[in-house]
Formats: C-alpha cells, structure tokens, sequence
C-alpha cells in the first residue's frame, strides 16, 4: 500500500487516518497538501479524511471539492484509483461529482457524536473484503451534516447496483428508524461509485483500530485495503 | 454593477431547518405561516456593465460553486 492522505485547510481528522494506515500496513502515507498540482508518484489509494475543510463554508465540503489537488485525485479515480473518503471527505467526493447524491443536514438536525451499528452489505469490494457479508460493525460517527439524499432514480441505481455499502442498523442488524443516526435514505452510511473504485462512508473507522480505543471493528476496512493492494494471502 | 444570486433548496429535498424556523414562528405567534424553506442570498459586485457577460459569469458562478445543483436551484437578478 502507497497510500495519499489529503489535507485542506480545516481538516483534523488526518492523523488518525495515517495512524490507521500505518498501522494496517506498515508504512505511513504520504500527506498531501490541498493547494499540491499533482499526487505523488506511484500512489495507490487516496484517502479524504473528516473535520471541517474551510469551516465548512458555502456548504460542508464545497470549496475543497474545487481545490487544485481535486483534478489530480479526478484523474487517479479515472485511471482505476482507489478513493476512500470519510466523513468530510465523503462530503467533498460527492461535491466533486466523483460519488453521487449529496450529504444534508441531520434530519434531528443536532451535531451527532456517539458509536453508530453498521452492517457491510457486501464484502466483494477492496474496502470490505476484510468483513463478511452482513457483519454488523461499530464505528464513531461525528457529524451535523451526514444525511444522504439523492434522486429516486440514483437510490433506485446505488439499491439495484449494490452500491450501498454500509447501512445504520441496531446493534443485531436490523434496519430500524431509530438506529438510522441521521436520517439518510435507506439508512445510506456508505456508497460505491459505478466503477467501485470509489467508497464514500460518514462513520470513522479509522477511529476504531486500536484497543485503546475500546474497538477494532475498523480495522478489518484497512486490512481489506491492504490485502487488496498488496495481494496478500487471504 | 450589483447583481443577487439567490440559492434555493429544489422541491422534493426536505428541509428540516426550513421546519424548525417554521415552528419557531409558530411559537413566537406570528400567525398565518403555513409552511417555511430556509435559502441564500449572494450579493455579488461585478465589474464592467456589460449585462450579458455579467449574467454569463453569474450562471457560471452559481453552475460551478454557489449552487449544488444536485439539491439546489438558482436565480440570478442582476439590479436594473
């Protein structure tokens, strides 16, 4: 794993990322400046960490999408890239046009900040070959703004495609309203773009990888990532 | 040469701040308020008065950035 993690100006959840990656993998990723014309060579994953890029000003997400490094991080998903965006990050992939649908505010429209459940719906995809099909994992969610929307015809594609990844669900897996943390249509806590070379997911895994952390449920998204890329025996 | 650019939520997107200002008037007694959609206002100074390149660079402006047109609709109205 050559691993990018892109900083713009407001985020902070970037060293939890590296630390997760580097952790996974055993090499730290290369931090990579917003106002940066190109990638570093030979990179294989960028990941697009949380917090609040331009204090999320305008709307979250909005400015960094048009920030110079984004043509280059465009033309990596182009070539096949994996694109991995987390909470603010997936705010900004989807403001960039590279997932689809947008992230309004919270239905109960109050900031979360709690553990949420949530079931990976697939575990053929380089983010979550590390988890079985129907898992139900436990991963932080901090956010006022992780309410997915989208047209009916792009929900209707992202169900018919399988493209929704993780969903919000009790902690038996079940889909209920009162375990979907923000309201999102179908409980979306995370989605594929066509290619599936693209994740954009709201919760933090990179948050729970560690025993001191009190959970290692997001471990197996980077272990899966790393497997992927480095071809390791399963 | 001043124009505006308003920035509105399109139908069908619910707007749960829209709802609370709603309820908020509701408490506050202001009657007769059936529904409420909260929007944004950009003030914008161009320079030049030429109307249509103005209007051009406004389009584009809301196109690339002001609006996410995904959710949002835009209006531009630029001053007579």
């Amino acid at each position: 794993m050559n691993a990018a993690v892109l900083v713009f100006p407001g985020i902070n959840r970037e060293r939890d990322m590296a630390r997760a990656l580097t952790l996974a993998s055993g090499r730290a990723p290369a931090m990579v400046w917003h106002a940066d014309a190109e990638l570093p060579a030979d990179i294989d994953l960028v990941v697009v960490p949380g917090g609040f890029s331009y204090g999320d000003y305008l709307r979250c997400g909005a400015i960094a999408a048009r920030a110079p490094i984004m043509d280059a991080v465009r033309a990596f998903a182009d070539r096949g890239g994996l694109v991995l965006g987390v909470c603010n990050g997936f705010q900004i992939l989807c403001e960039a046009g590279l997932l689809p649908g947008a992230l309004m505010r919270n239905a109960g429209l109050r900031f979360i900040c709690r553990d949420a459940f949530l079931r990976v719906e697939r575990s053929d995809t380089p983010f979550t070959q590390g988890y079985n099909s129907g898992q139900v994992i436990r991963v932080p969610v901090a956010h006022g703004e992780g309410n997915y929307v989208a047209d009916p015809e792009t929900i209707a594609r992202l169900e018919g495609e399988g493209r929704i990844v993780f969903r919000y669900v009790s902690p038996d897996g079940v889909l209920t309203p009162e375990w979907n943390v923000n309201g999102s249509i179908y409980a979306i806590a995370g989605i594929l773009n066509e290619r599936g070379n693209v994740l954009g997911m709201m919760p933090h895994p990179e948050n729970h990888v560690e025993a001191a952390m009190g959970c290692t449920d997001g471990r197996g998204l980077f272990a899966g990532l790393v497997r992927h890329l480095d071809g390791g025996s399963g | 040469m001043k124009a505006r650019v308003f920035v509105t939520l399109k139908s069908g997107i619910l707007d749960p701040q829209g709802k609370a200002i709603e309820g908020a008037l509701k408490s506050l007694g202001v009657e007769g308020v059936a529904s409420v959609r909260q929007g944004k206002v950009f003030d914008i100074e161009l320079a030049g008065d030429d109307r249509a390149r103005a209007e051009a660079a406004l389009k584009e402006a809301a196109d690339r950035l002001l609006a996410n047109t995904v959710i949002e609709n835009y209006q531009v109205e630029i001053a007579p």
